[in-house]
């Protein structure tokens, strides 16, 4: 199998991870990652993981990229606000130091870790086999994800929501 | 160079993207989507080891990516519902101006 595909994911995700990363400006940033969660899921799509494709199209492209974009609006004091200042030298040195560092030393592992394999069949995955795993083997972890999801989102209401009056001491 | 191999490097250096991004930046949104950027790396190697891996027995990969989905999705909630508190708070949301429980 041809891995240009791969190599066009990989240089569209990565190149606008990056670019969010740098840029000053957080809404162009939001867009930029909400491009690069897309590129992930394009990726997902060419391993042959659809289910898991359509889930991060749903969660990260479509609730995540919302929460983001309302929390930068609701976060801003006037139009001018969405610039954030540059970071400063030394800090951007202390970022990157470790990053770069962590970077080679993956990169150089997985290099030598594994050599050219014989290409293998994909793995049969359909959707009706994920349906009876989550109902089967895997109902308790479904069960506590349900529970959690429940609870974080009651969480980030109460933290959210402002004080009233009374609850003042 | 096998798939694998370049399905790694990909998480790899999307991770490293992402850590670079979340010690750099002092904007607290920016911190924590440098944080979802590390732990959508982690799961792009869940998928390539399920698909490239040497066993094919199982969905465990999809599984455990499905799961780390979930999770993710209730942490950016409750972290970007913190950041509003600390707005709330402090009318701000750079990371050195919250220093009230620095030592």
């Amino acid at each position: 199998m041809s891995l240009l595909p791969l190599i066009i994911i990989m240089l569209l995700t990565l190149g606008s991870a990056a670019a969010a990363m740098m840029l000053r400006n957080l809404i162009h940033s939001a867009l930029l990652l909400i491009l690069s969660w897309a590129g992930i899921a394009a990726f997902y799509l060419w391993a042959g993981a659809e289910f898991v494709a359509f889930a991060q199209v749903l969660v990260y492209v479509g609730a995540v990229s919302m929460v983001v974009l309302f929390a930068v609006l609701l976060t801003r004091r006037s139009r001018v606000d969405l610039e954030v200042p540059a970071p400063a030298m030394k800090r951007l040195f202390l970022a990157m130091f470790p990053a770069a560092l962590i970077a080679g030393l993956l990169i150089g592992a997985v290099l030598g870790a594994f050599p050219e394999t014989a290409p293998q069949p994909a793995p049969e995955l359909s959707v009706k086999t994920i349906g009876l795993s989550l109902m089967g083997p895997q109902t308790a972890s479904l069960l506590v994800i349900g529970i959690l999801l429940t609870v974080a989102l009651l969480g980030a209401i109460v933290i959210a929501s402002p004080e009233k009056p009374e609850d003042k001491p | 160079m096998s798939p694998l191999a370049l399905c790694l490097i990909f998480s790899s250096a999307l991770f490293c993207i992402g850590l670079a991004g979340a010690l750099a930046r002092s904007n607290a949104i920016l911190v924590l989507l440098g944080i979802e950027l590390m732990l959508n790396a982690a799961n792009l190697n869940f998928i390539a080891f399920w698909r490239y891996g040497p066993t094919h027995a199982s969905s465990t990969g999809v599984m455990f990516v499905i799961f780390a989905i979930a999770l993710a999705a209730a942490e950016t909630a409750v972290g970007l519902a913190l950041v509003i508190a600390v707005y709330r708070h402090q009318k701000n949301i750079r990371l050195q101006d919250a220093s009230t429980l620095k030592g």
